[in-house]
């Protein structure tokens, strides 16, 4: 996998590729002030731009693979908040369950401390666009 | 499958049934944490509705090259205006978590701009609330993004145990 870069809002949350999984980013982000929402709590949209962060990592890694050098555009996420999230980092993975020629579907979860009980679980739909005119 | 929510103390303390005014609430709310960090204002609210702003920042961008703005402090923008939105047509502070969200995102935010989150409380019951909303960047008609979502309303009765 080339070297992926988070964007720069993902910098300032904190978040960071804590290691790779079977070619797959696991994206990791310690807990902060700027990351809390009610005391003591992740906030609900950091859990999500965290998950975000992690479906583009692996997509961007599955397409990669492929050789396929479409730009990935987000259409849609859903978000289950399972378990509030607490003073602890936080991970989160994608699984790419299809990428196609116009569109890609992936699963996003996240977890703390113990991965079997996810914080946070979402699918997210991207649209695969032609690149740009070199 | 989900285990079914469990009775339990509400996840935070605020006075029972203290009283909330929409906008010194949401002022007040919006200097702290992430919300805090992300530099969410006030702006107006409704009878069951809530709009916050948060101003196009450098350091949120989530594609360096244009600009554009990323879409987790969208969501968050959108989390926070709906939650309010809750407790604005409640008229009271009442312990919330959310459920679920789900964020359509129709177009690209345009760089530099301010995002706006209109965000109303269409159906309250007795342990959950429904909301809607949409974040734009200046007209309404046109937003960047639309969301629907359900908050859990923690300290509802409906999960006391006889």
């Amino acid at each position: 996998m080339s070297e992926y870069k988070l964007p720069p809002y993902a910098r300032a949350m904190g978040m960071e590729i804590d290691h790779i999984e079977d070619g797959v980013p696991i994206i990791g982000m310690d807990f902060a002030d700027r990351t809390q929402g009610r005391p003591g709590y992740l906030h609900g949209g950091a859990i999500g731009g965290l998950l975000e962060m992690a479906g583009y990592a692996a997509l961007r890694a599955e397409l990669e693979r492929q050789g396929n050098d479409a730009r990935m555009k987000p259409i849609n996420i859903n978000i289950e908040y399972l378990r509030g999230g607490v003073k602890e980092r936080t991970y989160a993975r994608g699984e790419v369950l299809r990428a196609g020629r116009r569109v890609a579907n992936v699963r996003v979860e996240a977890w703390q401390g113990d991965r079997e009980k996810l914080v946070a679980s979402s699918w997210m739909n991207f649209l695969l666009a032609a690149p740009k005119e070199a | 499958m989900n285990e079914p929510v469990e009775p339990r103390k509400p996840p935070f303390k605020l006075p029972d049934g203290m009283t909330f005014d929409p906008q010194n609430g949401a002022r007040a709310f919006v200097k702290h944490g992430h919300t805090g960090f992300l530099g969410m204002q006030y702006r107006a609210h409704g009878e069951d509705w809530m709009e916050l702003a948060m101003p196009w920042r450098e350091d949120l961008v989530g594609v360096e090259e244009t600009g554009v703005l990323a879409s987790g402090p969208i969501i968050s923008l959108l989390d926070n205006a709906t939650s309010m939105s809750v407790w604005t047509r409640q008229g009271i502070f009442s312990p919330q978590v959310t459920l679920d969200l789900r964020i359509d995102y129709v177009r690209a935010a345009v760089p530099g701009k301010t995002i706006i989150a209109r965000a109303e409380c269409y159906q309250i019951r007795r342990s959950m609330a429904f909301v809607r909303g949409v974040a734009h960047d200046g007209d309404v008609n046109d937003p960047v993004a639309h969301t629907a979502g359900i908050f859990m309303l923690v300290g509802s009765t409906e999960w006391t145990r006889k």
